[in-house]
């Protein structure tokens, strides 16, 4: 059974192979979004040694490996599970016999392993090159962001999920997928670290699941977060990916029973 | 004579497409709503990240936070006139790829016409009115003379910037003219855009160069809204240049467009 997912990871992992073209553009584009990060970040320290808690040094390397990240987190499940119900393709997946949701996390993985070896690697080694980013001697903190960035998948994922989901529920779930794409960019920590926000927000943004994706992971890995906070990050992340799975497995069951197909 | 033909030709189909568009999007209302508040977001996204990031910071590189804000609301308004009327985001796909291009060219309007006019997004529009709205606020703030002619330089400074942006995007979609493989250079050229919201001060020699003579997205912002800035810093006599660039860029799009046109075979068997 388990090599029928196996299996899923490979055919995307090719898929996205065969299209090549769209993933060296995709570099560039990480690399163009990250300078313009840096020179924004840049010119808003100034004179300035910290702000937020973050170093010069520290920002930058939290930049580059924050868009790096999240090449490898970063999918479109929401929309893909949108389409598939408002086409009533959902229909025929359900009859097979594999967990849909399941299938979808493995589509995704495959997407985001690809885009780990084939994207994240050279990018961060072309931004090393470009930008002063600062990457950590310590192999534990390597090996705990791995661990992190992994949670970050599933938790992103999770959210995806979610939210395709509600295409079960409404005609149109477009506005609320551009909706979620934009609280994860910005409640993330992708463009402005968690601590930089008013201490109301900053305390309001941790309530959400959306620092698990991107800030805590960052923040590990520039040396922000270090010695024990570094394990309650990874608990944050642990908790949230469990909490996530409630809502999931409820709105499956409710939506497998009220299931129409538009003009089907 | 013959050209003032061929534009009141045109603005005669321009109405029929709008009608057209209204019967066929009155059945989807709540659509409309979405997609123009999805619009927004992605510029409340890049207004918030502007607030936070000046709670620690007096200036950017020297521009205070409703200069910054200023730019950005200038940004706003050619933006929103481009994917009004000029929304070729997905031309390769549709036009050369499922072949509707053919279609076009066997009718006699301008095929470069037809297509804007097929693609027409109203609902852009509505980023352009915030633009407007928060250059307003962001100009009381900073106590700004007011001139007469201001208006009216607005509407030069806004054309120059569209024409700006046609011209390139133009000259992208002609690319498909040449090559049927997705290129993945249109979103590329988009997250370039992007360096145009803020000033162009704040990028080393390199980019500020790129910016401004090769891909002149710095006139699509920070150049045009200097302007009115007035910072004594150059800015203005730059600004003056907005048409200028505007025009070039557009004519070479449109040069590249109709190279590309007739060098079009049609697409599969």
């Amino acid at each position: 059974m388990s090599a029928a997912y196996l299996e899923l990871i490979r055919i995307r992992f090719l898929m996205m192979l065969a299209y090549r073209v769209n993933y060296y553009s995709g570099i560039i584009i990480y690399v163009i979004n990250i300078g313009a990060y840096y020179f924004t970040w840049k010119a808003i320290y100034g004179d300035a040694e910290t702000l937020g808690g973050f170093s010069v040094a520290q920002i930058t390397t939290y930049i580059a490996i924050s868009w790096m990240a999240r090449a490898f987190y970063f999918n479109n499940l929401d929309r893909e599970i949108a389409t598939e119900i408002r086409d009533g393709s959902v229909a025929v997946q359900m009859t097979r016999p594999y967990n849909y949701l399941l299938v979808k996390m493995m589509q995704g993985l495959g997407e985001g392993l690809f885009r780990l070896f084939l994207f994240m690697t050279p990018g961060m080694v072309v931004a090393v090159l470009l930008f002063p980013v600062q990457l950590p001697v310590d192999p534990m903190r390597w090996l705990v962001f791995f661990v992190m960035i992994w949670f970050s998948f599933l938790i992103n994922s999770q959210v995806n999920l979610l939210i395709g989901l509600f295409a079960f529920f409404v005609e149109n779930n477009e506005g609320l997928i551009r909706m979620k794409r934009v609280a994860v960019d910005l409640f993330s920590g992708v463009l402005i670290p968690i601590s930089f926000f008013p201490p109301w927000a900053e305390k309001l943004i941790g309530w959400t699941p959306f620092p698990a994706i991107s800030y805590l992971p960052s923040s590990v890995f520039t040396g922000r977060i270090a010695g024990a906070e570094t394990w309650e990050a990874l608990l944050v992340q642990l908790v949230w990916c469990g909490l996530l799975v409630v809502p999931i497995v409820c709105m499956w069951r409710i939506a497998r029973r009220r299931l129409f197909v538009q003009g089907g | 004579m013959r050209q003032g033909r061929f534009w009141w030709h045109h603005l005669s189909l321009f109405r029929e497409y709008i009608a057209n568009y209204l019967k066929a999007r009155l059945t989807y209302r709540a659509d409309f709503w979405v997609e123009a508040l999805s619009d927004l977001l992605y510029s409340a996204m890049n207004l918030v990240f502007i607030f936070v990031v000046f709670r620690h910071t007096p200036s950017l590189a020297g521009w205070s936070q409703a200069e910054i804000v200023f730019v950005y609301g200038y940004f706003m308004v050619p933006y929103g006139v481009l994917n009004t009327f000029f929304n070729l985001w997905n031309f390769s796909e549709r036009y050369i790829v499922k072949g509707e291009m053919d279609r076009v060219l066997t009718r006699p309007a301008n095929a470069l016409v037809q297509i804007m006019l097929e693609n027409v997004d109203p609902p852009s529009m509505i980023g352009s009115f915030v633009g407007l709205a928060i250059m307003a606020s962001a100009w009381v703030t900073l106590g700004l003379p007011f001139h007469w002619y201001d208006p009216l330089v607005l509407v030069a400074m806004v054309i120059g910037s569209v024409l700006i942006y046609m011209g390139i995007y133009t000259a992208l979609a002609s690319i498909s003219f040449y090559s049927d493989a997705p290129t993945g250079i249109v979103p590329l050229m988009f997250n370039i855009q992007n360096y145009g919201r803020y000033p162009v001060q704040i990028y080393n020699k390199g980019i500020r160069f790129l910016l401004t003579w090769v891909l002149p997205f710095a006139f699509v912002g920070v150049y045009p809204a200097s302007f009115f800035l007035d910072r004594g810093d150059g800015g203005q006599l730059m600004s003056l240049l907005t048409p200028v660039v505007g025009l070039a860029c557009f004519s070479i799009g449109l040069f590249v467009w109709n190279r590309g046109v007739r060098r079009y075979r049609g697409a599969g068997s």
